[in-house]
């Protein structure tokens, strides 16, 4: 009887497995994404973990054309428009600024595209501006901010200097923070875009009493303003989202990340399966950890490969519905859609720490649990 | 703000001033001697920088790296000049501004190609780090006042240079009469290499002063370059003099801006919308100043022959 | 012009050529190369109104950037008030956005105009080097007010969605827009011939060449080099314009220096000065990001390979190639 039961079983995923092949269709992807200039090795990473995914995937007839938009987003524009056009891909994913998707998403989604975004989540994209061929796969902008100002209350912060660069994302960064922190502001500073020198604001948070810093200065931004932080002898705590703490930059940075919280989605050390596999190979395959982009990146393979295993591509609506379950192990955990197709998800709190030589995050705390976006009530979805 | 902290936002701006006299100086100097146009000055600055980072990390020695930021940005400066940037002397500035900008593209691509599409980790030395407490009271990083000194010693050296030894008064003969220095018998070739370098070597160490507190990357040259291109303009083209003048009026006015804009327009408006507009505002402020400047002085405060 | 010389021959060649381009794409089934030659017609439009300051004014403007972006958000705007249906403003008087290319091309062209205005009026007093880096500095000034201005997207920027109306066209149709696009790209070479050629063409040339025998004859130079720079900023913000349109998109990124560089690197590719210079830089440059940008993540660094060896050994750029010197050398 046991022996028939356990035949029973393999029988049945044996048929799962032969139908689930039955279905696996092919797919053309488009991929834009920055691999040139300035923030290239955000694109790299977000290229290389989708890459992993695909060459690790059972199904070979998943084509994927990869263009440099070279973080201009008239690029960007044209480009889409040739993989459309030309190539006549049917999902288009890899962008990387929030700038560059407000330029391509909405038009590809209007002719009938499919947009998987690895990291950008406007806001626009999430309310009023959502749709159902829109998923976002990493986060909404303000997610991880939010996150930040939920743990300053937390830990019991009252009075937080906040800055960010003068423009959209900085703005929400801010907007995000303060959505969740409730102690006062000692200051909050809009510093220039690209701006390298901190000397001003770094005087301002010493003389402004805070008990807290929060910052969010991507790229070359938050490096500068993080070695300068160190050697001004200010001591406030600093607090900021994971991108500026990411294991691309913590390399520049140096030990003046050291012991830094921040809050990220995805950690090395995220205790799951998927996980532990994910970081494994992709050290094998680059011979670097991957990065909280690259963990994206992958996570967007697998969910399109996902819905692939369970419906035709060209069945718009199959597809869709098999995008939306999003039943893929994720490198997250548990993933799962809200009603804007943004992720509901945990946002944990990180520790930048010395792991021998190398620098990198271990999670020391769980900021928001199972988190929707502020503009998913928005959404008419 | 209160008297310390007013010194210190003043001792900031005069600090970014310094760090734009490095590049300015170079960019002016080649002007004035070879009445060249050189886009490429920002990527000399960054040669600097990822040479003193690649030199650092190998070495573990910070000062090595400076060394070698000079040495490989004044070579790689040599070679621009003999390959290419000596064919456009006799051309328009169009040919340079085209040319240049050619070189811009190559150098950056070039250099991603050899260190990755990552920043590079470059830090300030141990002596140099953390900060001193300046009379009042008030703590300042060690490395900031360094590059005061630094920059100031430069701007000392330049000008020693320039009206004490041989290399100068050819230099200066050079600003004055080509034809005329030539029929002296100085190799004006190899002069004019010697100038580009000089200027290419000044750019590299900035960049390694520069990297060692901001980030070693791609790029990082374009935004100062532009920041020097209006220093010269104001200071007056081709004048080392001018351009120290206007390096550091043009770090004070933007430092000081873009502290006391946001509080001013605080006065009337809610906070967050003040420090926006505010910080909008201020970085448009050096523009003003330069506009300013041209209405009363076309020439830039320094004029090339004063 | 007695006899057709090479130029005119080239000239006539890549009229003919742009305007079959759209049919041979549809039979091909391409179409995206209707977009692509879209660009083309834009960026030459761009260029053309470069060309004006710079083959016939001898003015090295660095900063027509600010003027392709101010042409650009002006149909930006008025375009997005039009979508929202929100008026510009209220008071004093009421001004309400529209999706009408004709008005839009109407208020990119003036807002352009203004401030090339404003921007000769200050960097005219100078020349040279000077002139460059001011035109420049003026562009990045606007570069970061765009960026940094709460309204209208800041780095964001703005997304039309849908394509502005034109008469009776159906613009969202490939070949619509496109030959709207080469009209005014024919549009803008025929009066930049027009007006090299006439007395005012005639007064530009010589006070690029002896500012004294001018005002020895009673003519400011300096009036003339504005006119024509505040022409020449109106054709690049009506091309900005319709590259906005192109885009259903505009951002800062259109007032940055690259692009001030990047037009004019299609008016030197092609040949400074040349009628259908800017237009065959424009073929050049898009074909060649075109293909290269497909290939290889550093294509840039054979794009400054290309210019390089443009600059240094092929004065005069494709044309100068192809026809020969041009004769007013």
């Amino acid at each position: 009887m046991r022996h028939l039961k356990k035949f029973a079983v393999s029988a049945l995923a044996l048929t799962l497995a032969a139908s689930s092949m039955a279905y696996a269709g092919g797919a053309k992807i488009g991929m834009i994404t920055t691999l040139s200039g300035g923030g290239s090795g955000l694109g790299i990473d977000v290229r290389d973990g989708f890459m992993l995914a695909i060459n690790q995937s059972d199904n070979k007839d998943v084509e994927v054309v990869i263009e440099d938009d070279a973080r201009k987003p008239e690029l960007a524009v044209q480009i889409a428009d040739k993989m459309i056009q030309s190539e006549k891909v049917d999902i288009l994913t890899g962008i990387i600024w929030s700038n560059l998707a407000m330029a391509v998403v909405p038009s590809v989604v209007a002719q009938g595209k499919f947009y998987l975004s690895p990291n950008a989540g406007p806001s626009q994209l999430a309310g009023k501006g959502c749709n159902p061929n829109y998923f976002n796969v990493a986060w909404q902008n303000d997610n991880l901010h939010e996150a930040m100002g939920a743990y300053a209350n937390a830990v019991g912060y009252k009075n937080s200097y906040i800055l960010a660069p003068n423009y959209p994302a900085g703005k929400d960064a801010l907007t995000g923070y303060k959505r969740f922190y409730e102690g006062d502001l000692a200051g909050e500073v809009y510093t220039k875009l690209g701006a390298t020198d901190y000397a001003a604001e770094i005087a301002q948070i010493r003389a402004s009493g805070a008990d807290s810093v929060f910052f969010f200065l991507p790229g070359g931004m938050g490096i500068a303003f993080m070695k300068q932080y160190a050697a001004s002898g200010v001591d406030i705590p600093v607090l900021g989202p994971a991108f500026s703490f990411d294991q691309g930059i913590l390399g520049a940075v140096g030990d003046a990340a050291l012991g830094v919280k921040n809050s990220s989605q995805w950690s090395n050390d995220l205790d799951n399966d998927a996980n532990k596999a994910f970081v494994a190979s992709f050290q094998e395959a680059y011979g670097r950890l991957p990065s909280l982009y690259a963990s994206q990146g992958f996570d967007t393979a697998n969910l399109i490969l996902s819905a692939l295993d369970g419906a035709d591509v060209k069945d718009a609506d199959a597809f869709r519905a098999a995008l939306k379950v999003a039943e893929f192990d994720s490198v997250r955990g548990d993933f799962r859609f809200g009603n804007n197709n943004h992720p509901i998800q945990n946002i944990y709190v990180r520790e930048v720490v010395k792991d021998g030589d190398v620098l990198t995050n271990k999670i020391v705390g769980l900021a928001l649990e199972q988190h929707t976006d502020a503009y998913a009530q928005e959404c008419g979805m | 703000m209160t008297a310390a902290l007013f010194f210190e936002q003043l001792l900031n701006g005069m600090q970014f001033g310094v760090t734009l006299f490095l590049m300015a100086a170079g960019l002016t100097l080649v002007f004035g001697v070879m009445g060249l146009i050189n886009l490429a000055h920002g990527s000399l600055y960054m040669i600097g920088a990822f040479a003193c980072a690649a030199v650092a990390a190998a070495t573990g020695s910070f000062w090595l790296g400076l060394v070698a930021s000079i040495v490989a940005a004044a070579f790689a400066g040599a070679i621009i000049e003999v390959s290419v940037i000596r064919r456009l002397y006799d051309r328009d500035h169009l040919d340079q501004v085209l040319a240049t900008f050619a070189l811009i593209l190559i150098i950056s691509e070039g250099c991603r190609f050899v260190f990755g599409s990552f920043p590079l980790f470059l830090d300030v030395p141990a002596i140099l780090a953390g900060p001193v407490i300046l009379p009042g009271g008030l703590p300042y990083p060690i490395y900031r006042l360094s590059i005061i000194v630094v920059g100031g010693l430069v701007a000392l050296g330049l000008y020693l240079l320039i009206a004490k030894t041989r290399l100068g008064i050819r230099i200066r003969a050079g600003e004055a009469d080509r034809e005329m220095i030539a029929a002296l018998g100085v190799d004006i070739r190899t002069l004019y290499t010697i100038v580009f370098a000089l200027g290419a070597g000044l750019a590299g160490f900035a960049g390694a002063m520069v990297g060692a507190l901001q980030s070693v990357q791609v790029g990082m040259g374009e935004p100062v370059l532009i920041l020097a291109f209006v220093v010269i303009v104001i200071g007056g083209i081709g004048s080392i003099k001018g351009a120290l003048i206007a390096s550091i009026l043009v770090g004070v006015v933007d430092t000081l801006g873009r502290v006391s804009l946001p509080s001013m327009f605080g006065l009337f408006m809610d906070p967050s919308a003040a420090s926006s507009i505010g910080s909008s505002i201020s970085s448009m402020l050096i523009y003003v100043l330069m506009a300013v400047v041209l209405i009363f002085k076309p020439e830039g405060l320094v004029s090339q022959n004063g | 012009m007695a006899s057709l010389s090479r130029e005119s021959i080239l000239n006539i060649f890549l009229t003919l050529a742009m305007v079959a381009l759209p049919f041979v794409a549809t039979a091909i089934d391409e179409p995206f190369y209707i977009t692509l030659a879209t660009r083309v017609a834009i960026l030459g439009l761009a260029g053309v109104g470069l060309n004006l300051a710079l083959g016939t004014g001898g003015l090295v403007s660095f900063g027509h950037a600010a003027f392709f972006g101010v042409g650009g958000y002006a149909a930006g705007i008025l375009a997005s008030h039009a979508l929202n249906y929100t008026p510009i403003m209220e008071s004093p008087f009421l001004i309400e956005g529209t999706n009408q290319m004709l008005i839009i091309w109407l208020v990119a062209i003036i807002a352009s105009g203004i401030v090339a205005y404003l921007i000769g009026l200050l960097s005219l007093r100078t020349s040279g080097v000077y002139f460059i880096m001011i035109t420049l500095a003026f562009a990045q000034m606007l570069y970061y007010f765009a960026i940094s201005w709460p309204a209208y997207g800041g780095e964001d920027g703005l997304s039309i969605y849908v394509r502005n109306a034109f008469l009776g066209v159906n613009t969202l149709a490939p070949h619509g827009f496109y030959f709207i696009c080469l009209g005014l790209l024919f549009g803008g070479i025929f009066l930049s011939a027009t007006l090299k050629n006439s007395r005012f063409g005639a007064a530009l040339q010589s006070a690029r060449q002896n500012e004294e025998r001018l005002s020895a004859v009673g003519v400011r130079p300096f009036n003339i080099k504005l006119t024509a720079f505040v022409i020449s900023g109106m054709m690049t913000g009506l091309a900005g314009a319709l590259f906005a349109d192109l885009n259903r998109f505009v951002s800062p990124s259109m007032l940055s220096w690259h692009m001030s560089g990047e037009i004019m690197i299609l008016v030197i590719l092609g040949g400074v000065g040349r009628l259908y210079g800017p237009l065959a830089g424009a073929i050049i440059y898009i074909l060649f990001e075109f293909i290269f940008g497909g290939m290889t993540e550093h294509w840039q660094f054979f794009l400054g390979l290309v210019l390089l060896g443009v600059v240094l050994f092929a004065r005069g750029g494709v044309i100068g190639l192809i026809a020969g010197r041009a004769r007013h050398d």
